[in-house]
């Protein structure tokens, strides 16, 4: 069974995750390209596993689903809370910093 | 004259030994007129009433316990008279390691009697010369900070304590010249003085710098060890630079410019400052130095110079003065370089330079106090063409004045006869050209102070109307009459069985000049131009003087009217000078410095204007950017793996 | 390439597309729990069967939920404009991405990995037990700090969430003084609304309600339908029919089952 597929499938979504972040404006849907980098690194590490042939991969995949979960439920707080306030849930209406 | 060549030549001995008993008690002597100074200037208006007399009577306190102290190292051996006193640790750095060591020996003491003895003479003669001014109590208060300066000075027995002595004596130099403050004039005498001894400052400070340098001491005794030690070129610096600090303190040339404007501060200040005591410290500088000069004939050499140079401006300056104070100024100017050409010829001249020193305080100061008698008498006028014909309602004034006359001109017995005529030998001894400079001075010298006596005390009268002359009080009279006698017998007093020549010896060393022309007819020739001197002027000034000076004059008179064209000098290469230097940095402060400094703004604004247009407040934005970090990251460990 | 993988590859692959160019959030989140079962199903062909169910009931099944319940209350109906406002943000993104993902590919395709591993050779008890084995053993601090996370992120949702409470809360009493107040100063009808009409033919809210006259009372629509303008007519022959119902002149037609 060879595992460079699955790495290589890997990349793509996780390339695809990273354009979504980028050029959607919505913060809802860049969050779930954020998920979808995090899933991409987890195939990853469970096609690593696999070809290391233990199980540390995906004890770390576990790890990142627990923590993905945690940060879901932060960063969907911060949006309703932004979206309360600014009735609105694009990101690029949040730019404050602009120097 | 004759006796002296029956002294043998002398080295100098220093050979200080711990003071004990009396000695101990030496800082009494600047403690108590420094007591004064802090009492009278830190009291404020509380002390008007005592101070004055307080001020009076510490210096004279203090002159007492000097002559006590004299009377004590008399009786102690040759070698045994230099006593030490190490009051505290003063500086105590690594091996730079000061005392704050005072040191009494026959020089010093010299010194201390001379300071204390006129000081107390002139504290006396101010209580009547400053009767009338409001500020008495800051004149006595600023009197008696110079007296504990000028003792700190002469006591010190290492360079960096003079140092502090030689400072303290400019700043009194400087408080008393500007005392009076509503006059811009002393302000801006006051401030050349000031800035005129930074100069020389400067070159005391950078010799004893180069003295801890090459020796690694700078206590007269550990000099005095180790010079032997150093080589040509840093014995030769040394001597230069503290000839420019003596040069700066004493007004010789070229920094003798300040000394005539310093004329502005009162006459008491006059004669005890920038007559008898202060203008002198560059002397005693440069003979208590003379471990350096005994070993540098190129810096001996410089002082000579120094002093014949001086010597002669002095007097040709002092020809066309017709401010009294001035010509008296002028006339000290001259004496001091006879004494600085005396210390610069070795151990054959520095007892001369201190027998002169010593006489000339007493008759310089003595016509001084004359002068402000004077003055006193007109309404504070000091223009001799106002004066004439004064003997006859000043008599007693004119009297110590003459005496003081007869003494600078040399006329024996007087003082000035046996201190003058031994520097003229001693001159003639080392150059040709030192020598009859000497005599040529002693001419003018001659010429200038007849003029002088003869525009003042004889002639016609050409008072101004409200001029009603009258004889000073006794508080006045008295100090002239004794400084007068100090006058006629200093001379013969030092001179008697070699007496001054014994004292100092052993500190200075002594060397009998051989001047190549028999001694007596040097003497006569002296007083033959000291008479010819005399004889022009009275057939100049004996009848007849204008009110007003003639302006159809030489250009030699118009130059020395103007000191030689010392300030034209000093403007035209120092202040203009400096001042180009000045623009000329500013110009390259304004457009290099700044253009720099200005170039690194505008950088860093051009960079950060570029920088911020990155900052565009959107998220994803620095997404972008992150995410582009991260693959250059990776683009980058690529390349390495390849 | 085994049949299987390469279709939830195409799968997955489409359903990270169809978010990313969805207009509609709901879409997007659609498409990605489309993409994170394919995940699922990959993670049991590569032998991680726990991994996979807790793929299945974390992901798709908690925190896509908790997407979706957040899209709800944001407003599902928003669809996003996909046209680029940041200037030159989406050409550079995607070139980024790009270079990124070939970079990956390459490096990692010119890896060598050995594939001839067999997990269920290394343990022989079981994915779970392995994985169990491992997670209480080896990386046992690791799962407390992910408690501990859990736990932070939990209060710090509720913290976020949390809206103080501005007014206080009225009575009952209050409530009733309050209409009557309103009453008396605009008029406004204390009471109840009207309820709907309710006929033997037409029993839902948004048949109106009418008065002894025949008129319709205001009110007996809900707004929402009234603005939709989705209120049922009342007819001539409605008010004919009632008017024979309540003279007997119309028998009641039974339906089949018993009911009209």
């Amino acid at each position: 069974m060879d595992v460079t597929n699955y790495v290589i499938l890997s990349s793509i979504l996780f390339s695809i995750g990273a354009v979504g972040v980028l050029v959607r404006r919505n913060a809802i849907v860049m969050f779930m390209s954020i998920e979808l980098m995090l899933n991409a690194a987890n195939l990853a590490f469970v096609a690593f596993a696999r070809a290391n042939g233990n199980f540390d991969g995906q004890v770390v995949a576990f790890f990142v689903m627990v923590v993905a979960a945690a940060e879901v439920v932060i960063g969907l707080a911060i949006i309703m809370a932004i979206f309360r306030t600014r009735k609105t849930a694009s990101i690029d209406e949040a730019s404050l910093l602009r120097a | 004259m004759f006796n002296l060549i029956a002294l043998e030549s002398i080295h100098s001995v220093v050979s200080s030994e711990v003071a004990t008993g009396v000695f101990a008690k030496m800082w009494l002597l600047i403690a108590l007129p420094l007591m004064g100074a802090i009492v009278l200037l830190l009291g404020g208006n509380r002390t008007n009433s005592f101070g004055p007399l307080l001020a009076v009577g510490l210096p004279i306190a203090s002159f007492s316990f000097a002559v006590y102290l004299w009377i004590e190292l008399l009786a102690l051996s040759t070698q045994s008279r230099s006593q030490n006193l190490v009051l505290f640790e003063w500086i105590n750095i690594g091996s730079f390691q000061v005392p704050f060591g005072l040191q009494l020996d026959p020089l010093s003491i010299s010194f201390v009697l001379l300071i204390t003895g006129v000081g107390s003479l002139i504290h006396i003669y101010s209580l009547g010369y400053m009767d009338h001014d409001l500020g008495k109590r800051r004149f006595f208060g600023y009197l008696n900070l110079f007296v504990a300066a000028m003792l700190l000075l002469v006591l010190a027995d290492n360079y960096l304590l003079l140092y502090v002595g030689w400072e303290g004596v400019g700043l009194a130099s400087y408080l008393l010249i500007g005392y009076y403050q509503h006059k811009p004039s002393a302000a801006a005498a006051a401030k050349k003085a000031f800035v005129v001894n930074r100069v020389g400052d400067v070159g005391l400070s950078l010799a004893i710098m180069l003295m801890f340098l090459a020796f690694h001491t700078v206590t007269f005794a550990g000099i005095s060890d180790k010079a032997e030690q150093g080589s040509a070129t840093a014995l030769f610096l040394i001597g230069l630079f503290l000839l420019i600090g003596a040069a700066g303190k004493s007004a010789q040339v070229p920094l003798q410019s300040w000394l005539l404007d310093a004329m502005e501060g009162p006459t008491p200040v006059s004669a005890l400052i920038h007559a008898a005591t202060m203008v002198t410290a560059g002397v005693y500088l440069i003979v208590r130095s003379n471990s350096i000069y005994d070993l540098s004939i190129a810096a001996q050499n410089a002082v000579i110079v120094v002093g014949v140079v001086t010597l002669l401006a002095g007097a040709v300056i002092g020809i066309a003065k017709d401010d009294i104070k001035k010509a008296l100024a002028a006339s000290t100017m001259s004496q001091i370089g006879y004494m600085v050409l005396a210390a610069g010829l070795g151990p054959i001249g520095y007892v001369y330079a201190i027998m002169h020193l010593l006489t000339h305080g007493f008759f310089k100061a003595g016509m001084f106090l004359g002068a402000g008698s004077v003055m006193h008498a007109m309404n504070d006028e000091v223009d001799m063409r106002k004066y004439g014909a004064l003997r006859k309602v000043m008599l007693l004034t004119f009297s110590t004045f003459f005496v003081g006359y007869l003494a600078i001109l040399g006329i024996p017995p007087f003082a000035g006869f046996y201190s003058k005529d031994l520097i003229i030998e001693a001159a003639f001894d080392r150059s040709l050209i030192a020598g009859f400079a000497t005599l040529l001075g002693a001419g003018v010298t001659a010429f200038y102070m007849s003029r002088l006596v003869l525009m003042t005390f004889f002639s016609n009268k050409r008072w101004e109307d409200d001029a009603h002359p009258h004889e000073s009080p006794l508080t006045m009279t008295v100090p002239m009459v004794i400084l007068a006698i100090g006058s006629v017998g200093s001379g013969f007093l030092l001179t008697f069985n070699d007496s001054l020549k014994k004292w100092l010896a052993p500190v200075t060393g002594y060397q009998t000049p051989e001047p190549p022309i028999a001694v007596p007819i040097l003497i006569a020739m002296t007083l033959i131009t000291v008479a010819a001197g005399v004889a022009i002027a009275v057939m100049l000034y004996w009848r007849q003087v204008a009110s007003t000076a003639p302006n159809d004059v030489s250009i030699f008179t118009k130059a020395a009217r103007k000191d030689l064209y010392g300030d034209a000098i000093n403007e035209a290469v120092f202040m203009r000078g400096g001042q180009k230097v000045v623009s000329a940095t500013k110009v390259f402060d304004n457009s290099v410095v700044e253009g720099f400094v200005q170039f690194i703004s505008r950088l860093t604004l051009g960079i950060s204007n570029l920088v911020r247009s990155s900052q565009t407040g959107y998220t994803r934005n620095y997404a972008l950017a992150m995410l582009l970090g991260v693959a250059l990251m990776l683009l980058l460990a690529a390349i390495v793996r390849l | 390439m085994s049949f299987a993988f390469a279709v939830c590859a195409t799968l997955s692959v489409a359903g990270a597309l169809g978010m990313l160019l969805s207009k509609r959030a709901v879409h997007s989140a659609l498409f990605i729990a489309l993409t994170m079962i394919n995940l699922a199903v990959l993670y049991l062909q590569l032998s991680a069967p726990f991994l996979g169910m807790v793929q299945i009931i974390v992901y798709t099944g908690a925190v896509m939920m908790l997407f979706l319940f957040v899209l709800m209350i944001v407003g599902v109906d928003s669809s996003d404009s996909l046209t680029e406002t940041l200037k030159g943000q989406r050409i550079a993104s995607i070139v980024v991405a790009v270079g990124l993902g070939f970079l990956l590919t390459s490096s990692i395709g010119s890896a060598v990995i050995s594939t001839e591993n067999s997990l269920d050779a290394t343990f022989a008890g079981g994915n779970v037990q392995a994985i169990a084995n491992l997670m209480f053993g080896k990386y046992v601090l690791a799962l407390e700090v992910t408690a501990a996370l859990l736990v932070t992120a939990a209060v710090g949702a509720m913290v976020l969430a949390h809206r103080e409470r501005i007014n206080p809360k009225l009575s009952q009493r209050e409530q009733q003084q309050a209409r009557f107040v309103d009453y008396a100063l605009t008029g406004k009808h204390p009471g109840p609304l009207p309820p709907s009409g309710v006929y033997a033919r037409h029993n839902a809210v948004d048949t109106p309600a009418l008065l002894p006259d025949g008129s319709i009372a205001a009110n007996s629509v809900p707004a929402p339908l009234q603005a939709r303008g989705s209120i049922r007519d009342i007819t001539e022959s409605d008010n004919q029919r009632v008017i024979d119902l309540s003279e007997g002149n119309v028998v009641i037609e039974r339906g089949e089952d018993g009911r009209n």
